[in-house]
């Protein structure tokens, strides 16, 4: 083992993992100008990403959606082309030394025996490679050989040697041109400085042969969901139709099982996954879309769709695809012996046993910690919970127990993207806190100045790969470059073995030297593939990497045309006559910056709000926090114990002393927003306060302005005033309120103000506030007799033990269907509720001394800031996010953000999640001082502008305004996202792209017709 | 007309459907050479006036390529394209043209083998269409 010397210091930060948390926190400390290493101990990054073809609940792509900045890139993309980011693959922790703010971590990087700079992927090994055993990726429904690529996306993009099942035969290593293969690389230890650690570790899904009996692994038709998912995925085998595993016929009835390790302490696995719900209904929506005549069944207990547009969903699911969703207990998975189907048993929720017969089943996994962690977290004295997970303080939810590790994602617990996203984001904000302020921030790379290109003659030199002979197969690369030769402004062409080495970049320079090359067309793989190591060199020559063209005679020609190696070859001449004729247009692009005014503006001095301007102000920028009350505090004034047993109040104190104390901090009371301009990146909010009206200049906006508890308008409420809110029962047990004495029997009802027609969503937060305040009854008096009536019980995560425990301690929980509502009326003073339960069959009648409603959220009307402002709302009044997935904080505008109860229905340690995350996306945005233009800008030609408006109206990012005073349109440089709509908007051509002009289009096309 | 090979020029999105036809590439996905892609940022970046010039300068079919409805990686660029599409068909007709020339299809970066079966399934309803009738008119 060879050790190298220490990578990094004090100022850096390591990431471990590189699933969706780790990428996020990666993405978001790069962008704030840290040095970060990712390391992720697979041969590919993206964790379980890139398994997901959709995602819920848009059902959308999976596969590219994620980014610190909308418009969305991949993030696995993201992360290898950062500056700042260092990626480790293949690589595990050993042993980490020193303390919080100055780590020394040993890692040991694992052998992947071929050179990734030196794959090309042409594959040849995998076709000599005798050795075939199951793909991981998908849970083992497809086949691989020793060598492979880990999944068609894989960053590094590059094959790797499987070592358990490598019989070293050497067959690979004849067959690799590029002589990219070593079987005998040998493992490389290496020292990693670094100032913080952020973990995101994940999870893994539950073993499903522990649970036996229902079959997998012994019956053939049995599938897990991590299966289930690979099979309906666009780029499966079966290109995303489901077929029975046995004989491959389609697929007719299937079941899916719920909880399969999720909320049974049989199994070691008390919690509940939050997840399995929406992942399996999403699972059979889209085996639906493309089977439309299978019939999908859901054997579950509680059905639990709990996030920001989940309750929609399911009810689609049912409504729209007719899944039908059964509440259940399995009592037997049979097979039987002729069709292979699958008989399964269950007990109804009246008692009552049925049969049915299914073609499959899919058991919905729940989470697990990943495996091995244990020893991992006890090197680094972490503190994992009673279920595995990391463990963390409710009110600090970043932090893990030793200081200057942070988390973040499914390794806290089960958790959707979103919430990964939005605590990916958060431990990246904690961490950057706890890293000094600015210090350390990476210089910018320098590059040699660039020559001045624009009016010079175009000179093209065109450079042709075979790709280490690959392409030689079904082009005549000969005859390419000798048409090439002819074609006009072409000063030199060259073909080259394998472009993306060394040695061919080298000859690429000299040759731009010799020729005075100023326009380069790179003929072979795709820009996807070679754009990075290209624009790299350029820039190193002093080259505008702009003015480089590509014609991608590889995965759009040469590998999908063998059968027709003319065709192919007059495609590809035609291809990169196209891009000679690209070339002959283009112009070199110097992407300006825009100053962005280093503050930070916060509406709402709640959680939420207090949160984000507290790690704001710990990064060095100023913060205006506008509070519209007297005080700061806003919802968590009214609690007063949570779930898990914290004090909010003491928390709440703590937090207010915190801002108090910040002198970077501003706050504004009773302050009114009466006014909002941009320009360009920059922001000028208007406010009036008892003290007079103030213009404030910032960069960035966050919105906290929170939510309130929905005031019932059934059950009595209003008119008898036994009739209370959990929230009022909470303050009545907080101050020991006399009133209690009376209390022998409590109902509660759920669901007021949720999945109801105003308010079509679930609150989320209410089962766990029942739970909790009938635990607090208990406690008080054990024979207080409490009735919790609830359509599910939503108790998510960890929160499952309390439901658990509540149950335990004799509060009796009555189900009830919405058709079938409680009925609630005065008998002789006394309230009496009625309810039809249905494990009973039959009504049960109630009294109460107490008539608790567990009254949902609902966000304040937050129509007039939304409109001042420029942002959304959804339908339930709650501010929308640009992209649920992956920019679950962000509006569409850059530097406009929201987090807390104004976002979505959350408990304490969501908001303040999303508060440190919504700091840490305006921190990446704001640091640095300056936003850099993308590079395909749109511009206007004012002389032919007629000021008709059409692009201001077309453009989705608000980067488009008409000065009033010349009647014509302008483009907002720091805005614009280059998407090019606006050119097509423009009657007059007056609009253009940047290199994408559509007198330069049509050239392209005429090349292409020709 | 057996012979007759199509000519089909197609303008494909950045984010998913030239990603989607690379993909098709790794994958090794075969398909006819008949198509010419062009290299757009968003599928609401092609301008009428690309689709008509095409098919007037004897391009026998336009395929244009973006992101599924809800994808788009400019919120609402292919919303854009559908409408555009929608009233190009109309001209076409008039034109004299059949509107099954242009083809508007959302494939997504993850669908190789989509990309492949719609330019082979395109290619081969264009082989029986028969040419471009502008190709006529111009030889004439």
């Amino acid at each position: 083992m060879e050790l190298k010397k220490m990578k990094g210091d004090k100022s850096s930060a390591l990431v471990v993992g590189a699933g969706i948390a780790g990428m996020q926190s990666a993405l978001l400390l790069a962008e704030m100008g840290r040095r970060v290493f990712l390391l992720e101990q697979g041969p590919a990054i993206g964790g379980y990403f890139p398994l997901l073809d959709k995602t819920f609940p848009t059902n959308s792509c999976g596969v590219c959606f994620m980014s610190p900045t909308p418009p969305a890139f991949c993030p696995i993309y993201e992360c290898h082309l950062h500056d700042n980011i260092e990626l480790l693959p293949y690589s595990e922790v050993k042993k980490v030394q020193g303390t919080e703010g100055d780590f020394r971590v040993s890692i040991v990087r694992k052998p992947r025996c071929v050179d990734p700079q030196r794959c090309t992927l042409c594959e040849a090994c995998i076709k000599v490679c005798p050795v075939e055993v199951e793909r991981e990726f998908g849970g083992g429904l497809e086949k691989r050989k020793a060598i492979y690529l880990p999944f068609p996306q894989a960053i590094p993009h590059s094959l790797v040697i499987d070592p358990k099942t490598c019989t070293r035969c050497g067959e690979c290593v004849k067959v690799c041109a590029p002589g990219a293969i070593d079987l005998d690389m040998k493992e490389e230890e290496e020292e990693i400085g670094a100032g913080a650690i952020l973990l995101g570790f994940g999870f893994e899904p539950f073993w499903a042969q522990k649970k036996g009996e229902y079959g997998f692994g012994r019956h053939e038709n049995v599938l897990t969901s991590i299966q289930f998912e690979r099979l309906i995925s666009t780029s499966s085998p079966t290109q995303g139709f489901p077929v029975r595993i046995s004989d491959g016929k389609k697929m007719e009835r299937i079941a899916f099982i719920q909880c399969v390790g999720s909320r049974d302490p049989s199994c070691g696995q008390d919690h509940c996954s939050t997840i399995c719900c929406m992942y399996a209904t999403k699972q059979a929506m889209i085996a639906k879309e493309r089977a439309p005549q299978l019939n999908v069944t859901f054997f579950y207990m509680d059905i639990r769709p709990m996030g920001k547009d989940y309750e929609r969903y399911y009810e689609r699911a049912k409504a729209e695809y007719g899944i039908e969703y059964i509440r259940s207990a399995i009592s037997s998975v049979k097979e039987l012996q002729q069709t292979k189907n699958l008989l399964i048993t269950y007990v109804k929720e009246d008692g009552t046993f049925e049969e049915r017969e299914f073609d499959s089943v899919i058991l919905s996994l729940g989470f697990t910690p990943p495996q091995g962690i244990q020893d991992l977290a006890k090197g680094m004295g972490l503190r994992l919970n009673r279920q595995g997970f990391c463990e963390t303080d409710e009110f600090s939810p970043g932090h893990t127990s030793v200081k200057g590790i942070f988390v973040g994602g499914a390794f806290r617990g089960p958790r959707d993207i979103p919430e990964t996203v939005v605590e990916g984001s958060s431990a990246a904000a904690s961490a950057a806190s706890f890293l000094h302020p600015n210090s350390g921030s990476l210089p910018k790379r320098e590059y040699p100045a660039e020559g001045a290109l624009a009016d010079e003659i175009p000179k093209i030199g065109v450079f042709v790969c075979h790709c280490g002979g690959e392409l030689k197969e079904t082009l005549s690369i000969a005859e390419l470059v000798e048409k090439t030769k002819q074609l006009g402004e072409v000063c030199h062409v060259e073909e080259m073995g394998l472009a993306c080495l060394p040695e061919d970049l080298n000859q690429i320079k000299m040759k731009i030297g010799e020729h005075g090359i100023n326009r380069i067309v790179m003929a072979g793989c795709s820009h996807r593939e070679i754009r990075k190591t290209m624009e790299e060199m350029a820039r190193g020559i002093g080259f505008n990497p702009y003015l480089i063209e590509y014609a991608n005679i590889r995965e759009q020609c040469a590998f999908v045309h063998r059968d027709h190696p003319e065709l192919a070859t007059e495609k590809a001449m035609a291809l990169i006559r196209m891009a000679v004729e690209r070339a002959k247009w283009i112009q070199p692009i110097r992407k300006g910056s825009h100053k962005v005014e280093k503050q930070g503006l916060v509406i709402g001095g709640g959680a939420a709000g207090m949160t984000a301007s507290l790690r704001l102000a710990e990064q060095g920028y100023e913060v205006y926090l506008i509070e519209k009350g007297k005080e700061l505090g806003g919802n968590l004034r009214d609690s007063f114990y949570t779930l898990k047993g914290s004090d909010p109040q003491s928390f709440l104190k703590d937090l207010i002393q915190k801002v108090k104390n910040q002198s970077s901090i501003h706050p504004y009371f009773e302050t009114e927003i009466t006014g909002f301009e941009k320009t360009n990146g920059q922001y000028k909010t208007k406010i009036r306060h008892p003290g007079g009206e103030e213009s404030l200049d910032h960069g960035a906006l966050i919105l906290a302005t929170g939510g309130k508890e929905v005031t019932p308008r059934e059950y009595l409420y209003g008119e008898d005033s036994r009739v209370i809110t959990q929230r009022q029962l909470e303050k009545m047990i907080h101050l020991k309120d006399e009133g209690l004495k009376e209390i022998r029997s409590a109902v509660m009802i759920q669901c007021v103000g949720s999945r109801d027609e105003e308010h079509p969503y679930c609150s989320r937060i209410c089962c766990g506030h029942a739970v909790k305040n009938a635990l607090k009854l208990k406690e008080q008096d054990p024979a207080v007799q409490v009735y919790i009536l609830y359509r599910d019980v939503r108790t998510y995560g960890f929160y499952e033990t309390y439901y658990h425990e509540a149950r335990g301690k004799g509060v009796i929980f009555i189900r009830f269907d919405p058709e079938k509502k409680p009925k609630v009326t005065l008998e002789n003073g006394a309230i009496r509720v009625s309810v039809f339960d249905p494990a009973m069959g039959s009504e049960v009648s109630l009294s109460a001394d107490r008539l608790v409603l567990s009254a949902g959220i609902e966000p304040h009307d937050n129509r007039d800031l939304a409109r001042l402002f420029g942002v959304d709302l959804n339908p339930d009044g709650f501010f929308m996010e640009a992209n649920p997935k992956s920019a679950p904080l962000d509006s569409v505008d850059r530097g406009k953000f929201f987090c807390g109860l104004c976002h979505s229905p959350n408990t304490i340690e969501d908001s303040i999640s999303q508060g440190n995350a919504a700091a840490a996306r305006t921190g990446a945005l704001l640091s640095g001082g300056e936003v850099e233009e993308k590079p395909y800008l749109a511009y206007v030609i004012k002389r032919l502008c007629c000021g008709c408006g059409l692009c201001v109206a077309v453009c989705p990012y608000g980067a488009r305004v008409l000065n009033e005073e010349e009647v014509k349109a302008e483009v907002q440089e720091a805005l614009c996202q280059g998407c090019g709509n606006c050119v097509v908007a423009c009657r007059n051509a007056a609009s253009q792209q940047r290199n994408f002009e559509k007198g330069l289009n049509l050239n392209v096309l005429n090349a292409a017709i020709d | 007309m057996s012979e007759f090979e199509p000519r089909i020029v197609a303008f494909l999105c950045h984010w998913c459907t030239y990603t989607g036809a690379d993909l098709a590439g790794t994958t090794r996905q075969q398909y006819p050479p008949n198509i010419r892609v062009i290299h757009l940022m968003c599928s609401g970046a092609v301008d009428s006036i690309y689709v008509l010039k095409a098919l007037i300068d004897g391009a026998d079919g336009v395929l244009i390529g973006g992101c599924h409805p809800g994808d788009c990686h400019y919120q609402t660029g292919n919303y854009k394209a559908r409408r555009r599409v929608a009233i190009l068909k109309g001209i076409l007709t008039q034109m004299g043209f059949t509107e099954d020339r242009i083809l508007l299809k959302w494939i997504s970066a993850s669908e190789g083998k989509l990309f492949a079966d719609t330019v082979t399934k395109m290619t081969d309803d264009l082989r029986k269409m028969g040419p471009n009738p502008m190709k006529q008119l111009w030889n004439a």
